[in-house]
């Protein structure tokens, strides 16, 4: 689903991520984990497309889309749930959902598929995101990612910062995504015993290169845990 | 008590003028962040579109009625060509803006100049617009309650285009949250296009509004880029609702100053109020409310 091959990211000349090459399969899920400053978001950020890549390929469903913009991702089934749960604060619940509805033929039924997921959501439709709560933000982020109808989802620690009851929630909605089929998942995630619950395979990045790999399931706890603590 | 209201509405009409001039720098300034000093060249492509279709419509009533949508039109593709020739290559590079479009504005004055000659040119108002009105014992000018009418109507147009269509939905996004809109799949590079094209056309239909003002010339838009900046920045950046206030306000104000002293003097207690205003309130009338930063 996506592929990136030996990619160099760069904040002007300070190259901070290395030839880092990893694979998300089509329907499955990979994890990537990593102390703070591993250069874990700047790698979902080159995979969006929000930064560049300095060298290398980033391939989504084998077409090359080192050099496409963000949102022409998006329209070739990319969606982005980025770190901070955020939200268009001076937009409403509604107004951020419809936004990305928007000129899409199935759009309304979208939105309410979604909100069918966060039903915490339907009571706060007419609320500025602004003024939502960080678990409230982060689902409707989730959701406002879901109504693009991706086939690869790219989440950016969704349960950072969030308290322990939604964050439970938020789980088990990203775990029952996951298992419906149809949608493959690229998580970044400092929580590993989730990520290895979710994912099927796992890479852990330290310093901007790709220090261990291998098959997730709880099983590689141990082996990633310790490559983490090296 | 006749005083009191021909200062109200005196403050009232150059609050719609001000305001007029200002709503699309409220866009473009207040929303994109994007100084653009060629804004008022902008207004003056709009007055001499208000010239251009009289001299070729002849009737005034309908040549003004044509010029709305023209200047509309006309500024809005000003607007465009400069966004995509030379603003897209300098968002936040706020000094290289504001010294390029000043040099633009330089050159479109000078344009018009070549084109229309040094001298201002009239275009006379229609009938249904000269003279007075009369309600309750006191005449108010058809032109100038014409001219707040406008400036209502292009607010209550923006604010709903703003809030209630696709395109105001995706504006405001772009604006709040760039990257999260673009990785959202919203084009904003369109939205930045499309957002240039209405602010600037907004600045051809105040243009066409200055034309019932008196003659116009090149340096129209010189005359009053100042005084939009001050109401977009006394509003609070990017609040529509904040440029309404401002511009009603700061007009009052100068017509209550102009009435027990001069023009020029009004201007310089003005700008000394309006700054004392900002060292108290930097962030201007309205500013933006969240638990958060996004």
């Amino acid at each position: 689903m996506l592929r990136m091959e030996d990619v160099d990211i760069a904040y002007g000349r300070t190259t901070v991520v290395h030839g880092v090459s990893i694979e998300v399969p089509a329907d499955g899920v990979a994890a990537v984990m990593g102390h703070n400053g591993a250069g874990k978001t700047t790698l979902l950020r080159a995979a969006v497309g929000l930064l560049p890549a300095r060298s290398g390929r980033i391939l989504l469903d084998g077409e090359d889309v080192t050099a496409l913009p963000p949102n022409r991702r998006v329209r070739r089934g990319l969606a982005y749930v980025p770190q901070g749960q955020q939200s268009f604060g001076q937009l409403t619940t509604a107004e951020n959902l419809r936004v990305v509805a928007d000129g899409r033929p199935r759009g309304a039924a979208l939105v309410d598929e979604a909100l069918d997921l966060f039903p915490a959501l339907k009571g706060l439709l007419g609320r500025r995101a602004g003024l939502l709560s960080g678990g409230q933000r982060q689902q409707l982020a989730i959701a406002r990612a879901l109504i693009t109808e991706p086939r690869l989802l790219i989440l950016d620690e969704p349960t950072e910062g969030i308290q322990p009851s939604v964050v439970a929630e938020i789980e088990r909605t990203i775990l029952d995504l996951t298992r419906r089929g149809g949608l493959s998942v690229l998580l970044v995630e400092q929580h590993v015993g989730f990520a290895l619950d979710a994912a099927g395979r796992y890479y852990v990045l330290a310093a901007g290169r790709v220090t261990a790999e291998g098959s997730g399931g709880t099983g590689a706890a141990t082996d990633v845990r310790t490559a983490m603590a090296i | 008590m006749d005083v009191l209201v021909t200062q109200v509405f005196n403050g009232l009409s150059g609050g719609s003028i001000l305001l007029l001039a200002a709503l699309g720098l409220a866009l473009t300034f207040g929303q994109m962040g994007v100084i653009n000093m060629a804004h008022g060249e902008f207004i003056m492509a709009g007055a001499y579109t208000a010239f251009v279709m009289q001299q070729v419509l002849g009737a005034a009533g309908l040549s003004l009625l044509v010029s709305l949508p023209m200047a509309f039109l006309v500024g809005g593709l000003l607007g465009v060509l400069l966004e995509a020739t030379l603003l897209r290559r300098m968002y936040h590079r706020p000094l290289d803006t504001l010294l390029v479009t000043w040099g633009v504005s330089l050159i479109l004055q000078q344009l018009a100049r070549d084109v229309f000659g040094t001298a201002g040119v009239d275009v006379p108002a229609p009938g249904w617009l000269s003279g007075p009105v009369e309600v309750l014992g006191f005449s108010f000018p058809r032109s100038r309650l014409f001219i707040l009418a406008l400036a209502i109507a292009a607010v209550v147009a923006l604010s709903l285009a703003l809030r209630l269509t696709p395109l105001g939905r995706r504006i405001r996004a772009t604006v709040q949250n760039r990257q999260l809109a673009e990785s959202s799949g919203i084009s904003t590079r369109r939205t930045d296009v499309l957002t240039f094209f209405i602010g600037s056309g907004l600045a051809g239909v105040a243009g066409v509004v200055l034309t019932l003002m008196g003659s116009i010339s090149s340096n129209l838009g010189t005359s009053y880029i100042v005084d939009a900046f001050l109401v977009v920045i006394v509003g609070g950046i990017g609040q529509i609702k904040g440029a309404v206030i401002a511009a009603f306000v700061l007009g009052t104000v100068q017509s209550w100053v102009e009435y027990s002293t001069t023009a020029s003097i009004a201007k310089v207690i003005l700008l000394a109020l309006v700054v004392a205003f900002l060292q108290a309130r930097p962030q201007g009338i309205f500013q933006v409310r969240t638990r958060s930063l996004a």
